[in-house]
């Protein structure tokens, strides 16, 4: 899955802006899915919303539609913490979405799929994936879509620290970074530095990628207290 | 190996209906699980992993949290009973550890070293698909007889039901979902490890007892008391001092 994410991500990794980042994992994401249009949106320190980056002004549309309504799937799948997957929005019950649902349907938006931006406690967004046509997105969608939504997360977390380029490294998919050790090391880190913890993950990849060394190996120090990141001076 | 008492069986099967209310605590079902098949069928140590969206096994739970005993279920996402029951659909049972080093030649030495003598793997299974597995590690030479096998895929089986959360599942949305879920509800548990472990200056294993003792004494969910030690440590303020 990774493979194919990787060489069309990798296209942009070398800006280090990272909404072009952005912008180029949604189009990215729309032709490998297959989809009409994907958007990420971002939730903030101020517990808003924002749209961060979009496939096409549709697709933008959609996403400042449910930031707007403040209801919708990325909505619901930040808020349940698991993906939102509705593959025909002509059939909802009446309850849900009252709002949006008929919108998006005016768009011409049958389907959508949200997934949150997670790792762990750490809450970032959400990435939506919408078509035209109504039905399932099948498991090798639904996977490359997980994949997107894995990638996101780390270009989100690359861009917090603006000491690390626009990483391709971050893209290719090493087994062991979700170890448990790397999990743990982040509770850690966060507790050594006293930021929250999506501050912690973005600092344990930065030292990870300045010292050329795997996040697993560098976690393993953390929990083992043979590392202990430090803040930065001033 | 005894085989399990009827009246316990049944026991445990009330306790696990109890637990599948709306907006249970995946990971303590799970761990629960782990725990009753340990204690019915008398076996140490009992793990449960899930695949991710890669189809890489992930621990969820065990009968036992300690460290060592976490590597040896986390390292089968390379190679292993578990593995192999979630490839293949296929039970593992009564494998002999020290007859395993060519089936298994980085797992079996690993394991027996860990003081285990015998292996099991039984998989979770949702009608076609295989979505993870339910490991057990012995420590003597005896054998699960058919008998005990069967209640512990039906343990498994249930798991399956319980993470899922419906007996009529449509296409495979919400194996996604509450898979995607469960999963990231583990990933939150390590991180409170951590920080706990830091903030007591105690290890991880001390931290994940601290952790389910204030959960259990104050009624609390495991996950969301993860999630607040991590996110909003004001609310619990006698677990993070």
């Amino acid at each position: 899955m990774r493979a194919l994410v990787g060489p069309r991500v990798a296209a942009g990794a070398g800006t280090d802006e990272p909404l072009t980042r952005l912008t180029t994992l949604c189009t990215a994401a729309v032709g490998t899915l297959p989809a009409s249009g994907v958007g990420v949106s971002l939730m903030t320190q101020a517990g808003l919303f924002s749209l961060a980056a979009a496939s096409d002004p549709v697709a933008e549309s959609l996403c400042e539609l449910q930031l707007t309504l403040g209801e919708g799937p990325c909505i619901d799948a930040w808020a349940s913490r698991r993906p939102v997957l509705e593959p025909d929005l002509a059939v909802l019950p009446a309850s849900r979405w009252t709002a949006y649902a008929p919108a998006a349907l005016a768009f011409g938006v049958r389907a959508v799929f949200s997934f949150p931006l997670q790792v762990g406690a750490a809450q970032l967004g959400a990435m939506d994936v919408y078509r035209f046509s109504a039905g399932v997105l099948s498991t090798d969608a639904l996977g490359l879509a997980l994949a997107f939504a894995d990638v996101t997360v780390e270009v989100l977390l690359d861009a917090q620290d603006a000491a690390v380029p626009g990483t391709a490294g971050g893209v290719l998919d090493d087994a062991l970074d979700s170890h448990y050790v790397v999990y743990q090391a982040q509770g850690m880190t966060m507790v050594d530095l006293g930021v929250s913890l999506t501050e912690a993950m973005a600092r344990m990849r930065a030292h990870a990628f300045a010292a050329d060394r795997s996040l697993h190996d560098v976690a393993r120090d953390v929990v083992h207290g043979r590392l202990r990141l430090q803040p930065d001076p001033a | 190996m005894p085989t399990v008492a009827p009246d316990r069986l049944a026991a445990v099967f009330v306790e696990i209906a109890d637990t599948l209310v709306d907006d249970f605590d995946v990971i303590e079902f799970l761990q629960m699980i782990t725990a009753r098949t340990s204690e019915l069928v008398s076996v140490p140590a009992v793990g449960l992993l899930l695949a991710d969206s890669r189809g890489r096994l992930q621990f969820m739970a065990a009968s036992d949290e300690a460290t060592r005993l976490l590597e040896l279920f986390q390292l089968q996402h390379n190679e292993g009973p578990c593995l192999d029951a979630f490839t293949t659909g296929a039970q593992v049972v009564n494998a002999d550890l020290g007859h395993a080093a060519s089936r298994w030649p980085a797992f079996a030495p690993r394991a027996s070293a860990g003081g285990f003598r015998s292996v099991h793997a039984l998989p979770l299974r949702l009608r076609t698909t295989v979505i993870g597995a339910l490991n057990l590690f012995g420590t003597d030479a005896g054998v699960l007889e058919p008998a005990d096998v069967k209640v512990v895929q039906a343990l498994a089986d249930i798991a399956t039901i319980g993470l899922l959360q419906e007996k009529a599942i449509r296409h495979g949305e919400v194996v996604t979902e509450q898979l995607q879920h469960a999963l990231n509800s583990r990933v939150v548990i390590e991180q409170a490890k951590g920080a706990l472990a830091r903030i007591h200056g105690v290890d991880v294993d001390a931290a994940f007892v601290m952790l389910r003792s204030y959960a259990r004494n104050h009624n609390r969910k495991l996950v969301d008391l993860a999630r607040l030690v991590v996110t909003d440590p004001a609310q619990v303020p006698g677990l993070v001092r």
